[in-house]
C-alpha cells in the first residue's frame, strides 16, 4: 500500500494523488478504432480537473446531482469524479434502461446535469425532460447523429472540456480547494437499485463506506496497481462500479473498456485481465459457448475434451487449493493443462486471471466446478448495493461451491428466527434517498441491515444462501421449496436459458422454462430439424423430449438431497417466448420476476396443476422500438419422471 | 446541380429500358428511385456509375459531361455503390473488404508494397485508420476480423455500406440497401443511411421498394415505369400523384 495514502478519505484526493504518484502508469484503456488508447493516472486526473470546472461554470456545486448514462467509457468515470471533485453527486443510470425508467430516478435525486453516451441516450433524456423540469443541461461524448440537435443546453463533451480548461487555467485554486471541502462522510454516489420490486430505491453511499470496504478487500486479497480489469457490466451497478472506479482509486490498477457490447469476449482476450468480476449469468452464457463449439468440433477433439475435463473435475480444483494429489493425476492435469485447460482457458481470456470473483445471485455448483476445475481462481462473493458489496468472500484455500464464504473482515453477520440474514459493515449505506420509510424498515436502530435474504452459517463458518427470504415456501406436505434453487439447477443445461419454478402452497413443484435458441438451434441443425423461429423450435416435440430429459437429470440430483427431495419438478413448459426486460418479467440485471411472471400467465400456472395437457396463450409482447403486438400459441405442458428420495430408497 | 440526367434512353435489343429519362440530384440531398419491377431502376443505376451505356442523352457530374464512361472512370470521379444482391469478397474478412473500398486511394507502386518501404506503410497505416472510422461508424466492431462469408445478410448489406464508404465517394448509388432485412434492421439501415448522409455530406440515391422507408428518408422521389420517368418531387408530392397510384395499383380497364 502506499504511503499517505489512507488518510485520503473522498475519490477526488484519491485521484489527484495517484496523478502525482503513479501519473505515468495506465489508469483507464478504451478500445477506439481498432487500437487500445491509454489514459493515464494523470491524464484521467487532468480532465476530471478540467471537467469539474466546467461543470462548476454550469452552476453545479455541492449537493446537488448529475446523471451519469451510457457504457464504461473514460470519459463517464472522468464525470463522475469530475462531480464528486466539487462535492455534487453522481447518478449512473442504467443505459439499457428505457426512457420512461430514467425519469424516476432523474426527478428523485432532482439531477440538473446529464451526460449521455451517445444520441440514443440524448433522446431518452430529451423524451423524458418534459416531465424532468429540473434537467438543465445534457453532455454527450459521441456526437454523432447530433449535428442537427438545437436543444438548448445541449452541449457535447469536447466543448465542456475545453471551456474546462480555460477555467482551470484561469484560476486553478478554486478547484483545489472544492477537492479539499470533501470529507468521507460526505455522499459518493447514488446508486439506484435495479428494483426487482416496486419503485428503484436510491442507494446514498459514503466515500467511507465505498473507500473502506474497497481498501480491506484489496489487502485481503492483495490487489496491486499491477492488476488489469476489464469493466463491461452496466456502471450503474454496483457490481461494477466498486471494481471499475471505487477500488482502481484505492489500489491504483488499470480497468479497460471494451469496443462494444459485442466485442468483449474478443477484448478480454485481448486484455487478458487479472482480476475479473461478472455475474453468473455471463459464465453460464461463456460455459454454453464452449459447449456449443464443443458438440461441432470433431470426435477426436471431443473425446479428448471430455476425458480431461473428466480429469479436472476429479482433481482440479485440488490442485489449485494445494491439496496432496496423487503423482499420476497430477501428471494427467498437467498434460490436460497443455491439451485442453491452457488453451480453453486462453479462449476464454482467463489465462492471466488471479482473482475472479461471481455474485449478485446463486451460481449453479456445477457451472461454478467447472471454472474452478479449469485453474481459475472463482470465487463467489456475497453483498448488495447497501453494503457497498463486500459482506462475504471465499478464501483462497477453502472454496465451497454451495457456500459464498466467511464474512471479509469489519462485517458481522445474524440471523433472524425466520433465516433472514442481518449484516452490519462499515460499508453499509447511509439511507434510501428521500425515503425515510424504507430507510427504516431496511436499517434498524441498531445499525443491522436486513438483507432480505435467507440462509445460515455452516460448520465452517461459511453462509449459505438459499434464496430471498420472501421467496423460500413449503410444498403442501411442509417440504422446503427454494424456488431460485430448483431454476439455477435448470439453468446449468446449455439447453435452458431461464426457468422459473413454482411449488409455495401446491402439492409438487413445476416449472416454465425458456430454450436457449442459440444451444438449442444448434442442436436441432445437427440432427436437420427444420425450425422458422424460437416459438416453433420451442414447441418441437424432439425439443420437448429433449428437454425433458435435462428436467429428469434435476429430479434425480434432488432426490439425493433429503430436505428437499420432494419438490422434484413434475410438470413444465417451454414457453412460447423469451423472457425479457421490456415485458417486465426480468429486472434490468436479468433476474426473473417470479410474481409479476405467476401473474401474467397466470393461465398458464393453472394449466400446470390441473393436468391438462396443452395450453392456449395469448400474450403481448413489447417490441424494442416500444411499439406492441401480440403472439399466439398453443403450449403443451409435459410430464417428468420424478424419483423416490435417496433416503428413503435406502430405508426401503 | 451535382448531377444531370437529361433524355437518357437505354435499350437492350427491341426493349427499351429506359426511354427519355430526365432528372437531377441536388449536392447532400437523399435522391430515391421508385417504381414497380421492372420499371428501369436498376438501369437507371447501371447507367450513372458507367455498368450500362445508354444510346442517346447526356450525363453531368460536377463538371464533366458525357455519354457513357466506364466503370473505373466513373470511381475516380466519386461515385460509389452497393448492389442488390450482395458482391463482397465471401473468404475475406470484414476489415479486407472494406479496405478494398480504399484502393483507388492507393498512391504506391507495386515494388514499394512488396518490399513495404515507408511510404507504403505510413499510407496503409492512414488506410486503415479512414476505414477502422466507417468500422467504428457502422457499428461493426465486432466483426471486423470474421470472412463475410459467414455474417448474416443484414450485416454483409452493412459491410458493403462500409465498403462503398471507404472510397470517400461524392455520390453513393444504393440498390436496394433493405432488401431482405426485418423490421430492426431495416431501422438500423435508415438510421445508417441518415447518418451518412449527415456526417460526410454524401449525396445518395437509393433505390428501394419499402415505401415507408422511402418516403422517411428521401428529400425527393423520381418514379419510373416501363423505362419512363411518371413523377418526380417530394415525398408528398409523389405519394399524391395520380400517375404513381395508377403505376402502384393498376387501372381499371373498364
Amino acid at each position: 500500500m502506499d504511503e499517505g495514502i489512507e488518510a485520503l478519505d473522498t475519490f477526488p484526493k484519491l485521484l489527484m494523488y495517484h496523478g502525482k504518484v503513479r501519473g505515468e502508469r495506465p489508469a483507464i484503456r478504451e478500445k477506439d478504432l481498432g487500437i487500445w488508447q491509454t489514459w493515464t493516472w494523470q491524464r484521467f486526473a487532468e480532465e476530471a480537473r478540467y471537467l469539474a470546472c466546467a461543470l462548476a461554470e454550469d452552476g453545479l456545486t455541492r449537493g446537488q446531482s448529475m446523471a451519469l448514462v451510457g457504457a464504461n467509457r473514460p470519459r463517464i468515470y472522468a464525470a463522475i469524479a469530475a462531480a464528486q471533485c466539487l462535492g455534487a453527486i453522481p447518478v449512473p443510470l442504467y443505459q439499457d434502461a428505457a426512457a420512461a425508467e430514467m425519469a424516476f430516478p432523474i426527478r428523485n435525486a432532482e439531477v440538473g446535469h446529464a451526460l449521455a453516451e451517445d444520441q440514443e441516450q440524448v433522446d431518452k433524456l430529451l423524451e423524458i425532460l418534459p416531465q424532468c423540469p429540473s434537467l438543465e443541461h445534457i453532455y454527450y461524448d459521441d456526437p454523432r447523429g447530433l449535428r442537427h440537435y438545437r436543444q438548448a443546453g445541449l452541449v457535447s463533451y469536447d466543448s465542456l472540456l475545453e471551456r474546462g480548461r480555460k477555467g482551470y487555467e484561469r484560476d486553478p485554486a478554486f478547484l483545489e480547494r472544492e477537492i479539499a471541502k470533501g470529507s468521507g462522510s460526505d455522499t459518493a454516489a447514488l446508486f439506484f437499485t435495479s428494483g426487482t420490486t416496486g419503485t428503484p430505491k436510491g442507494v446514498v453511499l459514503t466515500y467511507t463506506n465505498l473507500i473502506e470496504r474497497s481498501r480491506v478487500v484489496a489487502d485481503w486479497e492483495g490487489i496491486t496497481d499491477e492488476d488489469v480489469v476489464l469493466a463491461f457490466m452496466p456502471p450503474a451497478w454496483i457490481g461494477q462500479n466498486i471494481f471499475s472506479y471505487a477500488q482502481p482509486l484505492v489500489a491504483g490498477y488499470c480497468i479497460c473498456c471494451p469496443e462494444s457490447a459485442e466485442t468483449v469476449t474478443t477484448d478480454m482476450r485481448e486484455i487478458g485481465p487479472t482480476y475479473y468480476f461478472a455475474p453468473p449469468r455471463v459464465f453460464e452464457a461463456l460455459l454454453t459457448q464452449v459447449s456449443v463449439r464443443m458438440d461441432d468440433a470433431s470426435a477426436p477433439k471431443r473425446a479428448m475434451y471430455r476425458y480431461f475435463m473428466g480429469i479436472a473435475q476429479r482433481v482440479g480444483e485440488r490442485i489449485m487449493e494445494g491439496k496432496p494429489v496423487k503423482l499420476w493425476e497430477r501428471a494427467l492435469y498437467g498434460l490436460g493443462d497443455l491439451l485442453v485447460y491452457g488453451p480453453l482457458r486462453n479462449v476464454l481470456g482467463m489465462s492471466r486471471i488471479r482473482i475472479a470473483y461471481t455474485g449478485g445471485e446463486a451460481i449453479g455448483p456445477d457451472l461454478f466446478v467447472f471454472y474452478r476445475s479449469l485453474g481459475v481462481n472463482l470465487k463467489q462473493l456475497y453483498g448488495s448495493t447497501e453494503t457497498s458489496v463486500f459482506v462475504c468472500i471465499q478464501p483462497n484455500d477453502k472454496v465451497k461451491p454451495d457456500t459464498v464464504g466467511p464474512a471479509v473482515p469489519g462485517v458481522e453477520l445474524k440471523f433472524t428466527p425466520q433465516r433472514e440474514l442481518l449484516i452490519r459493515s462499515p460499508g453499509l449505506f447511509k439511507e434510501y434517498y428521500k425515503n425515510p420509510e424504507a430507510t427504516r424498515e431496511a436499517k434498524d436502530a441498531d445499525g443491522w441491515f436486513h438483507t432480505g435474504d435467507a440462509g445460515y452459517i455452516d460448520a465452517d463458518g461459511h453462509l449459505k444462501i438459499i434464496d430471498r427470504a420472501k421467496d423460500v415456501g413449503a410444498l403442501t406436505d411442509g417440504t422446503l421449496f427454494a424456488p431460485k434453487y430448483l431454476e439455477n439447477k435448470l439453468k446449468f443445461f446449455p439447453y435452458i436459458k431461464e426457468a422459473v419454478c413454482f411449488g409455495d402452497g401446491r402439492d409438487n413443484a413445476c416449472a416454465f422454462l425458456n430454450i436457449d435458441i442459440e444451444a438449442v438451434g444448434n442442436w436441432a441443425e445437427k440432427r436437420h430439424l427444420p425450425y422458422s423461429g424460437y416459438v416453433d423450435l420451442a414447441s418441437r416435440d424432439e425439443v420437448y423430449a429433449l428437454i425433458r430429459e435435462c428436467v429428469e437429470k434435476v429430479n434425480a440430483d434432488l432426490a439425493q438431497e433429503p430436505e428437499i427431495a420432494n419438490s422434484q419438478i413434475h410438470r413444465f413448459l417451454i414457453l412460447h417466448k423469451e423472457l425479457d426486460a421490456d415485458d417486465d418479467e426480468l429486472t434490468r440485471t436479468r433476474k426473473v420476476r417470479r410474481r409479476t411472471i405467476g401473474e401474467k400467465y397466470a393461465a398458464l400456472v393453472a394449466a400446470l396443476y390441473d393436468g391438462s395437457e396443452s395450453v392456449h396463450i395469448e400474450a403481448q409482447v413489447r417490441y424494442e422500438d416500444g411499439r406492441t403486438g401480440k403472439i399466439s400459441a398453443d403450449l403443451r405442458i409435459a410430464e417428468a419422471k420424478t424419483f423416490a428420495p435417496a433416503a428413503a430408497r435406502r430405508a426401503a | 446541380m451535382l448531377l444531370s440526367v437529361e433524355g437518357v434512353s437505354l435499350a437492350f435489343g427491341g426493349v427499351k429500358a429506359l426511354n427519355d429519362v430526365s432528372f437531377d440530384v441536388r449536392s447532400h440531398e437523399v435522391r430515391a428511385i421508385i417504381g414497380p419491377n421492372g420499371a428501369g431502376k436498376s438501369s437507371m443505376l447501371n447507367v450513372l456509375n458507367g455498368v450500362y451505356h445508354p444510346q442517346q442523352g447526356k450525363i453531368r457530374f460536377r463538371d464533366h459531361e458525357f455519354r457513357d464512361m466506364d466503370s473505373h472512370e466513373a470511381a475516380a470521379l466519386g461515385i460509389a455503390r452497393t448492389f442488390q444482391n450482395i458482391a463482397l469478397f465471401k473468404g475475406m474478412t470484414v476489415l479486407d473488404n472494406v479496405m478494398t473500398g480504399r484502393n483507388l486511394k492507393m498512391r504506391c507502386n507495386f515494388l514499394e508494397q512488396a518490399i513495404w518501404l515507408g511510404r507504403a506503410k505510413k499510407e496503409e497505416l492512414a488506410h486503415r485508420r479512414a476505414v477502422e472510422e466507417i468500422i467504428d461508424f457502422l457499428e461493426i466492431q465486432h466483426i471486423r476480423k470474421t470472412p463475410v462469408g459467414r455474417l448474416p445478410y443484414g450485416l454483409q448489406k452493412r459491410v458493403e455500406l462500409a465498403r462503398a464508404l471507404a472510397a470517400e465517394p461524392i455520390l453513393l448509388l444504393l440498390d436496394e440497401p433493405m432488401a431482405g432485412m426485418n423490421l430492426e434492421e431495416k431501422q438500423d439501415m435508415c438510421r445508417f443511411v441518415l447518418d451518412v448522409n449527415d456526417h460526410f455530406g454524401t449525396t445518395l440515391v437509393l433505390i428501394e421498394h419499402d415505401m415507408g422507408v422511402v418516403m422517411d428518408i428521401s428529400d425527393r422521389v423520381v418514379v419510373l415505369d416501363y423505362g419512363r420517368k411518371i413523377a418526380d418531387g417530394t415525398p408528398d408530392q409523389v405519394r399524391n400523384d395520380q400517375k404513381v397510384i395508377d403505376a402502384y395499383l393498376g387501372v381499371a380497364h373498364a
